[in-house]
């Protein structure tokens, strides 16, 4: 039975494109058949962080004008078998999304796939109330910043009320993953740590990206961090997430990419 | 900048903390907090245009959130030329 995910945060640049892409290419490296959706119409950005900007022909809002047969607008990942893009468009207007139209695209996509991934826009227009309409799961993308923290809690109440699980009386599961976070500025009490976050969000934690050049490092070659460089601590902390998604119990750890001391002296990189 | 400065720890996040929950704890009241002052501010206008006249944009209404507490302001413009029709009728 597919899972439809929706990675969302109401705030913009808290890493939601980041997510998606690499949580998109770590659960299709555990032998899922994965699609990520961009739903960020006008704005679209996922077909560049995964590197497959320069192969879009059609997008959702072709599938869901009927200009575009589904398997048209579907991009397959150069490096994944199991992975594939569906785009948003770039010159259409976002209001051309309908919900009849969105609600075809997922059902068809829920019968290919064993997860849907849907990038939401930033905000709670309707690109973000689509995006997360038919969900069965919620990422919530926070940074440990006042703003982020309460933009997340606004969409905590958005997923209880507005999507249709939460029309039928049912719950979407949702899972906060705190990105961007600093353990050494945490610990001195500079930024907001875990415990502050999850205790004002209430909702249990999927897990902890901590804030890494690697994360730039990927987006600028377009390949999603979980496959540009695996050993990496962002990797190896959306690794962790992916696994938490498939129901694996994963003990919550901060990765590191900390240089050790042969690598300050000879500034060496890691394999 | 003394130097006991470069050994005092910058901890504002016990600060960041405390001011969402008092801000979360208003926006998760039903309907919100900022449609509250939206209300109350087209009631006042209602009560007081019985009486007086004064323009919408007069009426400002604000809201200091304390922990414990908070204090509903209301400021209200009243021009010179405007006469009260209770000193008129009598």
């Amino acid at each position: 039975m597919a899972k439809v995910v929706v990675v969302t945060s109401g705030k913009g640049g808290v890493g939601k494109t980041t997510t998606t892409a690499a949580l998109g290419a770590a659960l299709a490296l555990a032998g899922q058949k994965v699609v990520v959706v961009d739903f960020d119409v006008g704005l679209r950005n996922l077909d560049l962080v995964m590197g497959a900007e320069r192969r879009v022909v059609f997008d959702l809002i072709n599938v869901v004008q009927g200009v575009a047969k589904l398997p048209q607008a579907l991009i397959r990942d150069k490096r994944l078998e199991t992975l594939w893009l569906l785009p948003a468009s770039q010159t259409q207007d976002k209001d051309t999304l309908t919900e009849n139209g969105v609600a075809g695209v997922i059902r068809e996509l829920r019968n290919k796939f064993d997860w849907v991934i849907c990038d939401s826009p930033a905000g709670i227009e309707r690109g973000a109330t689509l995006a997360m309409r038919f969900a069965d799961t919620a990422v919530i993308v926070t940074n440990p910043e006042i703003s982020s923290v309460r933009d997340s809690d606004r969409i905590i109440g958005l997923l209880d009320s507005k999507t249709e699980k939460a029309e039928k009386g049912q719950r979407v599961e949702k899972h906060l993953l705190i990105t961007r976070y600093d353990p050494q500025r945490a610990t001195r009490g500079e930024m907001l740590n875990i415990d502050d976050v999850m205790g004002i969000l209430s909702t249990p934690l999927l897990g902890i990206i901590p804030e890494s050049e690697e994360v730039l490092h990927a987006s600028n070659v377009g390949v999603p961090v979980t496959l540009n460089n695996k050993t990496s601590a962002p990797a190896r902390a959306y690794a962790d997430a992916a696994r938490r998604l498939l129901g694996e119990n994963v003990p919550m750890s901060i990765p590191s990419d900390r240089k050790g001391l042969f690598e300050i002296l000879f500034g060496r990189r890691a394999a | 900048m003394s130097v006991l400065d470069l050994f005092r720890t910058r901890s504002s996040a016990p600060v960041a903390r405390e001011r969402l929950q008092i801000l979360l704890s208003y926006e998760r009241a039903p309907g919100g907090q900022s449609d509250l002052l939206a209300v109350l501010r087209e009631d006042i206008l209602a009560a007081i245009s019985k009486h007086v006249i004064v323009e919408r944009d007069n009426i400002r209404v604000r809201m200091d959130r304390g922990d414990k507490v908070s204090a509903l302001e209301i400021n209200i413009e009243i021009p010179h030329s405007t006469k009260l029709p209770v000193a008129a009728g009598f």
